[in-house]
């Protein structure tokens, strides 16, 4: 217990004295998964669209893949990147191991089935006659998309809370296809590992409270941005 | 002058399976063309199709006479479409009707007015800033029509629009609505399967069963005359006819139809205007000059055979006493009193067996509504 | 109104997408996360200007700054006892500073480090394992293969010396001290340089702890397995320095001083004619780096202020056979 609070103590030293690289490393886990979670949202959107609006043969088979890859673990999917971005894998000539993009990536490719499962989850839910009385009302595909989105916006805040959540506790992933480089592509996640391997618990805990409270803030706003009626 | 809308040669499928064929359909500036028929012959889809919501597997819609095809976005855009369900999105009741002004284009400030106007025409302005999740059935229903009105359609489509009301909410929204549509003359589409609304509101009415229109007429035609029993049975083989009611007094409501008066049972609210509905079953037939026996039957009232037609062991006989009235008797009655086309009957029936219906201000059967 | 709220919620985290994809923070690079007690690695100019001085020698004279040629990124492979040190945290930006590369440290085991090499996945590695570095030479991958430093390795425990081990002065006889007397023991098991040792000593002791219920492996770095180690009160062998880094132990050395623990630290380039995309320059000037005088005297008096000893013994210059070893591979 004196580890946890010695943390909480470190962690409002850190947060007093503001140490640059703690801001940095902090600042970087935010980006990273915020642009994997907007990917997400990107491709979640359409995607849920086209899995809820669309009747297909072999939707429900597509549907299943999506709920599985909500499942998928974020270890595995790192080796996988991995080994595609390696030098010596198909991908190698981009450069892209152990970059921050090669996070984003990876962390998109985790949050990406999250964000979509619950966007066609949601907007199926949805009464199909409404699209009908949007397109009356004279709406074209986009408009009548964008206002959908809108009377989903409960269930869709919480897919992309979801997928945040999901890729910024990433760890396993993160480290494998970033590599943990001091200035480059260290985030909160793996910056505990580091510690922890190095015996400074302390340090540890800070960023691990550091990493809960900047997950609470985020969430507290989209939970905001969730709950407002549009009044 | 073209018609408004047309339908040529349609045919609609889904998965595979034909589920409404249309040879030929027009629908005229400024008449109101009730469609009515039973569950899945295809009503909605024949409105949807009109709504350019629906492309036909074969055929054409033509708007003001020319094809609509590759430019539907844009003539959609001056229609309206009412549903059964408002469908309200989750924000104000201004913002809801301002949603489709929006999305055609209309300029902030010409929006602003409109919502104003329809809001207040519907008497919802009061709900204006109210969230719609937060208001009732019949006001919702209210606003729906204030959104489609502020529209300014040239076409107003409307699918059972009051289905899922109450009957004095749905009388009297019905009233608003007649109300409007006179006012602004808009050529509309409802689709019903009430047979008192296709008769107050509708011009003409369209049968529609089994994906096919079996009859097309203006209304107290169809309604008098139905060309099969399919269609027989949908608009109810009733003698409905105008009247207006001339004196209310112990609970009788006497009311000039014609040259006659009949009497039914008076009821709260009833206007001057109203349908009187009577059941072929309800009807008695006599000899013209039998003895009049003593009954409770106030009604009696004398005519001439016009049609009579053979059912099983029954007989539909159609009367003409300055009106068509049917009545319904056995085959063996029919024989017995040895009646024949073009001979003079009496028919009585009680005052319980009329049933009146108000019917709006807007027009009486028969008339053609100027355009 | 509200809607826009939204859309610019997504607006902002577009931008800042935009930004960190354009350009990682390298002007603000921090190499640790330490924020308050960060004596040892602090890398203040004074600190490397110190040794300067005191070496005596002109520093300056033999690292002539390196005109970067290719491709700026430059990935190390190393062990993870070479980064828990916190010795690279040091020469890295060192070497960065005036050579404008970028080096990538990836800190995973020897064995894996070697295996990056083979596959064109490194440019450059620093392992401590010449026995199976001969193999990466044979194959003509590892190039240019350079004796930069030493330090040895040393048997920890905890105080209590369940197994008696103090005193004893060879490393096989404390094995077998373990093995007999069944005390927990902890082996990093990933195939590291640490591992490899420790494996070749077990042998040579004629004893196999395979399997054994006291005989755990952890599949970590030095820095984890050495906290695995100290929460089981278990006996431990690692390099000096990471020991000496760590932070938070309890166990104590119990064995040191045998000539078979001798670690040494060698520096190859990975053979950019093997790989097309290997950053053959940037390797090599890395590698040159490691045997340069400025490195060797940062390494030589790397963690004398905190630990009163140095951590490493700068070696380049001298032949494998000098420092120690039979061979040049072990």
């Amino acid at each position: 217990m004196d580890l946890i609070w010695d943390g909480l103590r470190e962690a409002i030293h850190i947060l007093r004295t503001g140490d640059n690289s703690v801001w940095s490393i902090t600042l970087r886990s935010l980006l990273v998964s915020g642009s994997a979670v907007v990917i997400s949202l990107v491709l979640g959107i359409l995607g849920g669209a086209f899995l809820a609006f669309k009747d297909f043969r072999g939707r429900n088979i597509l549907l299943s893949l999506v709920n599985t890859g909500m499942g998928l673990p974020p270890v595995a999917v790192g080796l996988i990147v991995a080994v595609i971005l390696w030098r010596s894998g198909p991908l190698g000539q981009f450069r892209l191991i152990y970059t921050p993009a090669a996070m984003v990536i990876a962390q998109t490719i985790i949050a990406a089935p999250i964000v979509t499962g619950f966007t066609a989850a949601a907007l199926r839910h949805l009464d199909p006659r409404l699209r009908t009385q949007l397109y009356a009302l004279g709406a074209s595909r986009m408009q009548m998309l964008w206002i959908v989105l809108w009377e989903t916006k409960l269930p869709l805040m919480a897919a992309v809370m979801a997928g945040f959540g999901g890729a910024i506790s990433e760890v396993g992933a993160s480290m494998m296809v970033g590599g943990n480089l001091a200035g480059e592509t260290r985030v909160l996640t793996t910056a505990v590992m580091l510690e922890v391997s190095r015996g400074d618990f302390p340090v540890a805990m800070a960023l691990s409270i550091i990493l809960l409270v900047l997950i609470f803030i985020v969430n507290a706003i989209l939970t905001s941005v969730q709950q407002q009626e549009k009044m | 002058m073209a018609p408004k809308l047309s339908l040529r040669d349609v045919v609609v499928r889904r998965r595979g399976a034909e589920v409404l064929r249309v040879p030929s359909l027009d629908v005229h500036e400024g008449e109101v063309l009730a469609v009515i028929g039973p569950n899945g012959a295809g009503k909605t889809t024949l409105l949807q199709v009109l709504a350019l919501l629906d492309r036909p597997a074969q055929g054409e819609v033509l708007f003001d006479g020319a094809r609509v095809r590759g430019r539907e976005l844009s003539i959609r855009r001056r229609m309206a479409l009412m549903m059964q369900d408002p469908l309200l999105l989750r924000r104000s009741v201004a913002e809801n009707v301002a949603t489709g002004i929006r999305m055609r284009g209309v300029p902030r400030s010409e929006r602003k007015a409109r919502i104003g106007r329809w809001l207040a025409r519907f008497d919802v302005a009061h709900l204006a800033e109210r969230s719609a999740r937060k208001i009732s059935g019949g006001e919702a229903h209210r606003v729906s029509l204030a959104r489609a009105f502020a529209l300014e359609p040239e076409v107003l489509l409307l699918d059972e629009p009051f289905a899922a009301l109450d009957q004095p909410t749905r009388e009297t929204l019905l009233d608003e609505l007649a109300g409007a549509l006179g006012e602004t003359g808009l050529t509309t589409v409802f689709v019903t399967h009430d047979r008192g609304e296709a008769l107050r509101l509708g011009d003409r009415v369209a049968v529609i069963v089994g994906g096919r229109i079996r009859q097309v007429g203006a209304t107290a035609e169809v309604f008098a005359a139905p060309v099969d029993e399919g269609v027989a049975s949908l608009v109810g083989a009733e003698t409905i006819v105008a009247g207006k009611r001339v004196a209310s007094a112990d609970g009788i409501a006497s009311v000039r139809v014609g040259e006659h008066v009949i009497d039914g049972l008076a009821r709260d609210g009833l206007p001057e205007d109203v349908l009187v509905v009577l059941r072929p079953e309800d009807v008695t037939l006599m000899k013209p000059d039998s003895h009049r026996p003593e009954s409770s039957a106030r009604n009696r009232l004398h005519g001439t055979i016009t049609r009579i037609t053979l059912l099983g062991y029954q007989a539909r006989v159609s009367i003409d006493c300055g009106f068509p009235l049917l009545a319904l008797i056995t085959k063996q009655s029919l024989e017995e009193m040895g009646l024949a086309v073009g001979e003079e009957i009496a028919a009585t029936f009680k005052a319980h067996a009329v049933h009146l219906m108000a019917r709006g201000a807007s027009v009486s059967i028969g008339e053609q509504r100027s355009s | 109104m509200k809607r826009i709220r939204f859309g610019m919620l997504i607006m902002a985290l577009l931008l800042s997408f935009g930004l960190l994809a354009c350009g990682s923070d390298k002007e603000t690079k921090e190499e640790t996360t330490q924020p308050t007690s960060a004596a040892t690695t602090q890398k203040t100019p004074s600190g490397t200007a110190a040794a300067a001085t005191t070496t005596g020698t002109a520093a300056a004279a033999t690292s002539t700054p390196v005109v970067r040629e290719g491709p700026k990124d430059v990935i190390l492979a190393t062990t993870t006892s070479t980064q828990d040190t916190g010795l690279l945290d040091v020469l890295v930006p060192e070497f960065e500073k005036d050579s404008g590369y970028n080096v990538k440290v990836i800190a995973v085991g020897t064995g894996q480090a070697l295996a990056m090499g083979e596959r064109g996945d490194a440019d450059v590695m620093l392992v401590h394992a010449p026995s199976s570095e001969k193999k990466v030479v044979d194959e003509g991958v590892g190039i240019d293969r350079r004796l930069v430093m030493h330090n040895d390795f040393v048997l920890l425990g905890p105080a209590s010396d369940p197994a008696g081990i103090k005193g004893t002065t060879k490393a096989t006889d404390a094995l077998t001290k373990v093995f007999n007397a069944g005390a927990a023991f902890i082996s990093r098991g990933d195939d590291s340089g640490t591992d490899k040792l420790e494996k070749a000593l077990w042998k040579k002791a004629n004893l196999d702890p395979k399997g054994k219920s006291w005989y755990e492996e952890t599949g970590q770095g030095m820095g984890a397995s050495l906290q695995v180690a100290n929460q089981r009160d278990a006996y431990i062998m690692s390099d000096r320095g990471t020991f000496l880094a760590a932070k938070s132990l309890s166990l104590t050395i119990v064995l040191e001083g045998d000539p078979a623990l001798l670690n040494v630290y060698s520096v190859m380039g990975v053979n950019p004619e093997k790989f097309s995309l290997v950053n053959g320059p940037g390797g090599k000037a890395f590698a040159d780096f490691m045997v340069s005088d400025t490195a060797q005297s940062i390494i030589k008096d790397f963690g004398t202020e905190k630990y009163g000893r140095p951590l490493f013994i700068a070696d380049a210059g001298r032949t494998y056979e000098e420092v120690g070893l039979a061979t040049p591979f072990g």
